[in-house]
């Protein structure tokens, strides 16, 4: 599984509340939501993700509410990954849960420019900064992980899964 | 192994567990809300499975966006009602219930030793009970729907001991301000948090679950206190189930534990958590100078009924200040009546308090009590994160009752201890 896109960069601790404020939770369809991914921190992040882009995060990102909408909101806003150098954990399966593929990596912050073009390569554990031709290697996500990914949420895997029993 | 680990391993048929390993367990009790639950069932729909594994350990509570605030928020009400009747779940409807964090102890939901998860982050409130719980999302949620389980990971444990006692007008709230600030905001994360200490010990099941409710502003997995003959107490008529002895929850001398913080709260003084992260910490003392425009009582921190007693100590006979919309939102319908009973809800109204509806009110900012740009809230609820209780250009405070109740008087942040007793 392999994903790219150039980096939109945020800081530590980014909570779900501003990557999809309270008052959007009435909403369900998740283009909606998208049209209002992390308006908290920047109101013109929906059109700048569009093209697809990796999102690259501080510390304990996805931090507070345990709402899936946050998650939703930025894969159908454009977010290919998101990397950080810690998520918090509710954040992490959400977004591994609904198919947003999301990795940590430590030293990202310092390894990684606004607008640099990032190619995430999931089975071997690799990052590459093509901008800088740069490599940077990740932990790769656990077998099961990858198999969620790969199915494109928790919902197709198990509905697979158990068609098979 | 300690508590956490022992409920673990009874919940994934294992005679031991240690941190770091994962483990696949069966759930004993799952509640999604109103927010979370609609896109749980839509996905649980996806799955392709017509049950749910057992409707006897699924709550649906209906607290964030109630009574409906618009047509969308009635529409996914209604949908829940519609799963839940067809399912055959319990579901507590407006009027019924109350904040889900409340209601899930209140109805007896929550037992010692056993494995809760709950589409919100605030689940971890039920480790007051000796339960292990944690947040999840929906989608998670439908899947233990559909399976009855869960994998996890086993987390390393820190240890938090408590002595001393509270000087007046300090409280627990007080207490997790601090501790929070000392740990972080991401300090915990993927890990549990056990409570111990004589202070512990000796305070109210309210208390515990102030703590263990604000663990997750730490990162923590899950908050969690030994049961004790206080949690027999609290449970007793609430649950038919036998509850069987706690001697097995209690957490062995050898556990290990990934660090042990010690903490005294005899010279503690009231804390407030300032914009817009829970680890912001300082003194109510310091922050004087502070105008607020709306002061809020509630929420699954504090909402409960020791928590409205104390606001009403420091409100009897007097008024909140003119300009300062002072909203009081009891955590329950039990709750509510029991203020009602105790005259409560009579001393906020006659101090110019809006008493509202048992559910989460403004703390979420999706409904009732949101704030305009410029404004200040000092409250009693778990976040103050940017944008959380209306406009983006808003800030948040986070204190205890009684320092909510004393800056609503004087319309400014203010230390409860300068504000005179009523029952002196």
């Amino acid at each position: 599984m392999k994903v790219s896109g150039s980096v939109i960069k945020f800081g530590d601790n980014v909570d779900t509340d501003v990557i999809l404020p309270g008052k959007y939770l009435v909403l369900i369809d998740p283009k909606e939501l998208a049209k209002h991914a992390l308006e908290g921190l920047d109101p013109t992040f929906p059109e700048k993700a569009k093209k697809g882009v990796v999102v690259v995060g501080g510390k304990n990102f996805g931090c507070g509410s345990s709402r899936e909408q946050a998650p939703l909101a930025l894969k159908y806003a454009g977010v290919q990954c998101v990397i950080a150098e810690s998520f918090a954990r509710i954040f992490f399966r959400n977004a591994i849960n609904i198919g947003l593929p999301v990795i940590e990596c430590k030293g990202i912050s310092a390894a990684v420019e606004n607008g640099d073009e990032l190619a995430v390569d999931f089975e071997a554990g690799e990052i590459r900064n093509l901008s800088k031709g740069q490599n940077l290697c990740v932990a790769k996500l656990p077998p099961f992980i990858l198999e969620i990914l790969s199915d494109g949420g928790l919902t197709e895997n198990l509905r697979r899964r158990l068609n098979k029993k | 192994m300690n508590i956490s680990e022992k409920i673990l391993a009874k919940a994934s048929g294992k005679n031991t567990v240690t941190s770091g390993e994962i483990v696949d367990a069966n759930v004993d009790m799952v509640m999604v809300h109103d927010l979370t639950g609609p896109l749980a069932v839509e996905a649980f729909k996806r799955i392709g499975i017509n049950h749910v594994w057992d409707n006897k350990k699924v709550v649906i509570i209906l607290d964030h966006q109630v009574p409906a605030e618009s047509v969308k928020a009635a529409e996914l009400h209604k949908m829940l009602r519609k799963f839940a009747k067809d399912q055959g779940i319990r579901l507590y409807d407006v009027g019924k219930g109350g904040i889900c964090h409340q209601v899930m102890p209140e109805k007896g939901h929550v037992i010692p030793g056993t494995l809760m998860v709950g589409a919100d982050s605030h689940t971890c409130t039920y480790g007051a009970l000796g339960a292990f719980a944690t947040g999840i999302g929906s989608t998670e949620a439908a899947a233990v729907f559909a399976t009855g389980k869960i994998w996890l990971r086993v987390p390393e444990a820190i240890k938090i001991n408590v002595q001393g006692r509270f000087r007046k007008y300090v409280t627990p709230k007080d207490l997790i301000l601090t501790i929070i600030s000392k740990v972080g905001a991401g300090g915990a994360t993927y890990k549990s948090i056990e409570f111990a200490g004589s202070t512990i010990r000796e305070m109210s099941m309210a208390g515990r679950m102030t703590l263990c409710n604000m663990t997750v502003e730490m990162g923590a997995k899950n908050g969690i206190i030994e049961p004790d003959e206080i949690t027999r107490k609290f449970l007793e008529g609430r649950t038919a189930k036998p509850l069987a002895s706690f001697e097995n929850l209690k957490s062995d001398a050898d556990a290990s534990y990934e660090k042990v913080m010690d903490f005294d709260v005899t010279s503690l003084e009231p804390q407030v958590a300032c914009p817009s992260s829970v680890d912001n910490v300082k003194p109510a003392s310091e922050l004087s100078g502070v105008p607020v425009e709306q002061a809020f009582i509630g929420s699954c921190t504090n909402g409960r009924i020791e928590d409205l007693r104390l606001a009403a100590q420091i409100l009897k006979g007097k008024r909140v200040k003119n300009d300062v919309r002072t909203l009081v939102i009891p955590a329950s319908q039990e709750v509510y009546l029991q203020a009602l009973k105790e005259g409560l809800i009579e001393i906020f109204t006659d101090a110019g308090a809006l008493v509202c509806g048992s559910a989460c009110g403004p703390c979420l900012g999706g409904h009732i009590g949101l704030l305009a740009s410029g404004e200040a809230c000092v409250s009693t609820s778990n976040r103050n994160f940017i944008g959380r209780m209306g406009s983006t250009e808003a800030s948040v405070y986070l204190a205890s009752p009684a320092t909510v109740a004393a800056s609503a008087i004087t319309g400014r942040i203010t230390d409860p201890r300068e504000v005179e007793d009523t029952q002196a």
